[in-house]
């Protein structure tokens, strides 16, 4: 029988304890032991970026970090984005832009926005483009999704919000 | 640990290269030694007359380290290129390196610039330079009770290239050139061609690089380097381009960017 | 006062998405969100290699594996009578190999067990051995002297062609290529293997309940109920008593038409264990098994007159099909719609032959983003219109107008019916935004420096909205589509379709039309779909198909709603329903237009305050059988930049110029056109599947298998001809797949343009920069067809 390992963790600020085997990926864990199925599961070689998360503040794949790493870090998933009563920017320019189709690589593709417009709150497109490469989408050939992250930017600088949106 | 469980065992920095030969099924290891829970590895600092670069220091740092840039901006200009922003915010020089990829990046970069690696174990420590410490692909002379702990290149230069064509980002490279000089005036007091993608493993390329520092920067010269660099290249035809056109194209990343340091404007 | 209908979200209306508000919380519902209770996960065991005899399968570990609660090998399903599937192009398909194996990746085994990574332990210690048979991996190789027969498990197949097929005039064709005046053109040009690959792969959760009987079936499907007769008809299963549920799924792209061997497994799976089985394929299963695209190899030969105009064609194209062909197309047309091409030209005759082959390669050949091959036959007619300008010394932009139809309706060469266009003016309109003229001062005065720039222009007309029912089904079931409409008492709606969304917007636009039609606000209107229980028959989403067909459906039921509120308004009005009238929303009385009621209050009325003698109830359904098909026309134009000493190249500048008829909603019809030129630009740029001399996959994961990034992928821009479809009901025409099938030929057309010069005409696709530089160094054409060469 496999050894399993406790990890204590912070996932969308609320503190979260399990027990896990060791090989669990860090995605399965999210999806399959908290119950958070917002984040998906792509392909089998890091790069779709379908399932990534923030790991202390920064975009990772989730697919490609154990679930045992995330012992005494700090992970949002999509379902952390925002409050119940309000969208994040990214998540509204998301909506506004239309800068979703099938909906598959969206949470991915917003937190990787959401961690980019917390260093860079006033990227030129080409900034976005850069920073959006490591997650693929398959549907919207990329220019509404542009214009999401451009709307959130302006978003956050009329509104003060942060990107990861109002907490609370 | 390293000692005690040895063959074993695996250690994980990133992970972006350690986890997905999991996944694959091609590794599989009974142990793992996660390196992340240590504090302070993650350094970049300059130390001793050399750039000191942490095992937990992640491709991130590196991309944004105005260090690394005025010592080696060969690094600089590599390390945009290495997977995607988003795994780069995981990955590490150190591991990079240790996985020995074939088509690894940073042991070109290193192999430019003369790097050692650090290794430590419970017997002590040794420093092996990068061009000694990959042996071939997936292969280096790192013992089972080592962890490398630390990257480190000695002095500075004052120009660095990384040329790399790639199919998109995230690929690896279907021929990459890294150059890199110390220069001043036309003299050349050091300098540093490596190739990835075109061989076994990472190439440097010791008569190019002999050619460039005998005879300064020149029309001559670096014509001359430029195909002694392609015929120290021995690539394979592949779904990526033909054995022709990578030799070629290593020819034309060596004058481009010798070109580009001498500033001269390309024919 | 009429509503206005833009407000409301009618016609026209830039109406944001309905389907977002759950997407962007992550409270999307996909097949691996679900979770029922005992449920258990299978995984496949696949061949590693391309062509072999198996002589043995040792699942006895696997069954001791801790966990593991059946192993399913093909002699078992045989057992079963499912050994063997129909497909979709009335050949067979191996579920799970019991002879031989006929391509890497095809399915060996099935392991179910509690969790899917025991599931997978299980696999690596199932032991199969083979006797390997020399692989085959193109058509010429099929027709070699000597090769093996691949499908030898076929009574009488004698060779490797799985169909041989003809349309057109052979003999007035042949006379006017006799015709010594005529300057002929010909050229071969190979359009390789590629893959839709969404990003949510295939998945399955099935649910047999024995105490009840039913089957509940999640699945990634784009055409649920094609799937619930198939699965009846195949299972020997009651139809009733199978529910299918498509819920959201991560894109489709025509890759989740089939039936897919893994499917039925987890289908006798469940059964036999009476429990819930979940598969969830992995990326490279999906690379290597399911439906690929394309893999096209095209002849063509054109006579054409001094003016410039084209007198007959003389069209060949040789298909790959895999191991099996199990196409997924109308069953009177064994190469798709292939026959569209020259559709938008003015062509007298024409003759067209096609021949498909099997080989050691995945099956599938679905239409991946395309109305059944029709993305092979506009980009071999545009990648051909080119070549033929450059033969005949004429401007390629003159050349095609110069053959342009005009009259509409038109009868093509091959036998299509073109319902209307405006060729011209979107010609016109893409020449003048790319400045076509100023291009090529600029392009002249580039070579001179050594800098080479190319323009690339693709024309091209897409039949889109299969059936007319007379000419199209798919294994017997006539391609018609289906609409119901419910409005509840309080004038709120619920409009359940035949079609299944996988991103398109379904349940944001089809509300639309409803508004249109009624006056209803859009967002008072529901829209259901996916879920066979629940919903009306129809045929499912591809092949641009949607609007034409369920949304001609949606109007039509819509307007028999309005029909039965109108004798309500004439029952609340009290006049005769003669003297009623209808604007946006409300009837009133034609000679006193202010008294009125709207048609909240009709649907009040038709629960509380009938007239005698009328049913109550306002609610009905439609089923439309389309007349013809939509013709939409697209012009795309790019330039292009290539580095003469590497073959790197980069996009200028993008224009698109797309008459789709009317937009029920314009941002969602360019999100469409986005996502399609991104396609086409990927299979122009680097995405293809191709083989080593193995029959080895190469492309099998997203390390090799490009799919572009933000980074790669061009701005595209774009503008609007309206001219509608004559016969479609609010007047639209199809437009989801039109950049996917029109861009790549403006891609590549750009390339070539690029160092035409030299006297380059053709490098196949993907314009990888070492095909390019090949190009330019020995001044010719560059083939990629497989084998790779060197391995």
């Amino acid at each position: 029988m496999p050894e399993f390992r406790t990890v204590q963790c912070v996932v969308n600020d609320e503190p979260r304890e399990a027990e896990i085997e060791p090989r669990l990926l860090l995605v399965h864990f999210i999806r399959e032991v908290l119950g958070l199925t917002g984040t998906h599961l792509g392909c089998d070689t890091t790069s779709c970026g379908a399932c990534t998360v923030l790991f202390d503040g920064l975009p990772v794949k989730s697919c490609t970090v154990l679930g045992v790493q995330a012992d005494g870090h700090d992970i949002v998933t999509v379902e952390g984005l925002g409050s119940p009563s309000e969208l994040s920017p990214v998540q509204e320019g998301f909506h506004e832009e239309h800068g979703l189709q099938c909906g598959f690589c969206t949470p991915g593709m917003m937190l990787t926005a959401t961690g980019f417009l917390e260093e860079n709150p006033n990227p030129t497109e080409e900034e976005i483009r850069w920073a959006l490469s490591g997650n693929n989408c398959r549907c919207t050939g990329y220019m509404n999704i542009v214009k999401a992250v451009q709307w959130a930017a302006k978003k956050m600088a009329t509104s003060g919000i942060s990107a990861r949106g109002a907490r609370g | 640990m390293m000692a005690y469980y040895r063959e074993d065992a695996k250690v994980l920095s990133g992970g972006m290269s350690l986890i997905p030969l999991m996944k694959l099924r091609f590794a599989a290891p009974a142990t793992i030694v996660d390196l992340n829970q240590i504090q302070g590895l993650d350094y970049i600092e300059e130390a001793g007359g050399y750039l000191r670069i942490g095992c937990l220091a992640r491709n991130r740092a590196i991309v944004r380290s105005e260090l690394v840039r005025s010592r080696h901006p060969l690094m600089s200009s590599a390390a945009p290129t290495i997977s995607d922003p988003v795994v780069r915010n995981r990955g590490t020089v150190v591991g990079n390196l240790t996985h020995a990829d074939p088509q690894g990046d940073w042991a070109t970069v290193m192999m430019c610039l003369d790097g050692e690696v650090v290794a430590r174990s419970t017997e002590g420590e040794r420093v092996i330079p990068v061009s000694q410490f990959i042996t071939g692909p997936f292969s280096t002379t790192l013992m089972p009770n080592e962890i490398a702990v630390e990257v480190r290149v000695p002095g500075a230069t004052n120009f660095g290239e990384y040329h790399k064509i790639e199919r998109k980002v995230g690929d690896f490279a279907t021929v990459a050139v890294g150059v890199a000089l110390q220069q001043q005036g036309g003299s050349v007091s050091r300098v540093g061609i490596g190739l990835t993608g075109v061989g076994p493993s990472n190439i440097k390329c010791y008569d190019a690089e002999r050619i460039v520092s005998g005879g300064g920067l020149n029309e001559n010269t670096i014509q001359q380097a430029a195909q002694a660099a392609a015929a120290d290249s021995s690539p394979r035809t592949d779904h990526r381009g033909s054995e022709e056109y990578k030799r070629e194209m290593v020819a034309v990343f060596v004058r481009r960017s010798l070109h580009a340091a001498a500033g001269i404007r390309a024919a | 006062m009429a509503l206005d209908e833009i407000q409301i979200g009618g016609l026209g209306a830039r109406r944001k998405r309905v389907e977002d508000a759950r997407f962007i919380r992550g409270k999307g519902n996909y097949i691996d969100d679900f979770k029922l209770p005992g449920m258990l996960h299978m995984e496949t065991l696949r061949s590693p290699i391309a062509h072999a005899r198996i002589t043995s399968i040792d699942t006895s570990k696997a069954w001791m594996t801790p966990g593991v609660h059946m192993v399913i090998t093909g002699d078992m399903a045989a057992q079963h009578n499912l050994a063997w599937m129909p497909t979709l192009s009335y050949d067979t398909q191996a579920v799970l190999a019991t002879d031989k194996v006929r391509f890497q990746g095809q399915e060996i085994c099935c392991v179910v067990a509690d969790d899917p990574y025991i599931a997978k332990d299980a696999c690596e210690v199932i032991v199969v051995e083979y006797d390997p048979l020399p692989p085959i991996v193109n058509p010429k190789q099929a027709l070699a002297p000597g090769a093996p027969i691949i499908r030898d498990d076929k009574a009488g197949q004698t060779n490797n062609i799985c169909y041989t097929w003809e349309v057109g005039d052979k003999e007035n064709t042949e006379r006017v290529f006799a015709d010594e005046s005529m300057q002929v053109v010909s050229q071969d040009i190979f359009y390789p293997r590629t893959h839709p690959c969404p990003i949510e792969n295939m998945a399955i959760i099935s649910d047999y309940n024995s105490a009840t009987g039913k089957l509940t079936i999640y699945l990634t499907t784009q055409a649920p109920h094609i799937i619930r007769t198939a699965v009846a008809l195949v299972a020997e299963l009651p139809e009733h008593m199978i529910r299918v549920i498509a819920p959201d799924l991560g894109g489709g792209f025509g890759n989740k038409v089939p039936v897919y061997p893994s499917y039925v497994i987890a289908i006798l799976a469940s059964i036999l264990l009476t429990r819930p089985v979940k598969w969830i394929e992995d990326k490279t299963g999906n690379l290597i098994s399911t439906g690929y695209a394309r893999d096209m190899y095209f002849h063509c030969d054109a006579a054409i007159r001094k003016d410039g105009k084209i007198q007959a064609v003389r069209v060949h194209a040789d298909t790959d099909n895999g191991g099996f062909f199990s196409d997924a197309q109308p069953t009177k047309f064994k190469i798709g719609l292939f026959h569209s091409i020259f559709g938008c030209y003015d062509v007298p005759y024409g003759y067209l032959t096609a021949q498909g082959h099997y080989t050691n390669k995945a099956p599938g050949g679905v239409a991946y983003r395309c109305s059944f091959r029709i993305t092979e036959s506009m980009f071999f007619q545009e990648r051909f219109m080119q070549t033929c300008a450059y033969e005949i010394g004429m401007d390629q932009a003159e050349f095609r107008r110069v053959n342009f139809i005009r009259e509409f309706p038109h009868r093509t060469t091959f036998g299509f019916l073109v319902d209307s266009g405006d060729y011209d003016k979107c010609l016109d309109l893409a020449l003048d935004k790319i400045d076509y003229d100023g291009f090529k001062a600029r392009q002249d005065a580039a070579r001179k420096q050594g800098r080479l720039l190319g323009l690339g222009l693709s024309c091209m007309s897409e039949p889109l909205g299969a059936g007319n029912s007379r000419e199209y089904d798919i294994i017997g079931i006539k391609m018609f589509d289906s609409a119901e409409l419910r409005v509840h008492p309080s004038g709120k709606a619920v409009l359940k379709i035949g079609s299944k969304t996988q991103g398109q917007g379904h349940e944001t636009t089809f509300a639309q039309i409803v508004t249109h039609e009624l006056g209803i606000p859009a967002d008072d209107i529901l829209v259901q779909h996916g879920d066979t229980d629940n919903t009306p028959f129809g045929m499912g989403t591809y092949a641009s198909r949607s609007t034409p067909t369920a949304g001609a459906a949606t109007a039509m039921v819509a307007r028999k709603v309005r029909a039965k509120a109108k004798k309500l308004a004439a029952h609340l009005l009290e006049v005769s329903e003669e003297d009623v009238e209808w604007e946006l929303g409300r009837f009133y009385v034609r000679s006193a237009p202010n008294r009125g009621v709207t048609i909240t209050d009709c649907a009040f009325a038709a629960y509380t305050n009938m007239p005698d003698g009328l049913e109550p109830g306002l609610e009905n359904n439609a089923y439309y059988d389309p007349p013809n098909m939509t013709w939409p026309f697209d012009v795309y134009v790019t330039t292009v930049e290539v580095d003469p000493e590497t073959g790197e190249w980069d996009v200028l500048k993008f224009v698109g110029v797309d008459d789709c008829g009317v937009r029920i909603n314009p941002m969602i019809v360019e999100g469409q056109l986005h996502g399609g030129l991104a396609e086409a630009f990927a299979m122009a740029y680097h995405q293809m599947i191709t083989f080593d001399s193995q029959g080895n996959c190469i492309g099998s994961n997203y390390m090799d298998y490009m799919i572009p990034t933000a980074w790669e992928t061009p701005h595209f821009e774009l503008y609007e001809v309206v001219t509608p479809s004559p016969h479609h009901p609010i007047g639209c025409k199809g437009i989801g797949e039109c950049g996917c099938v029109g861009g790549p030929a403006a891609f590549v057309n750009a390339v070539v343009d690029a160092v035409a010069h030299l006297g380059v005409r053709n490098i196949d696709m993907p314009c990888l920069s070492s095909r390019v530089w090949e190009a330019i160094k020995y001044k010719k054409d560059v083939s990629g067809t497989p084998p790779l060469p060197g391995q």
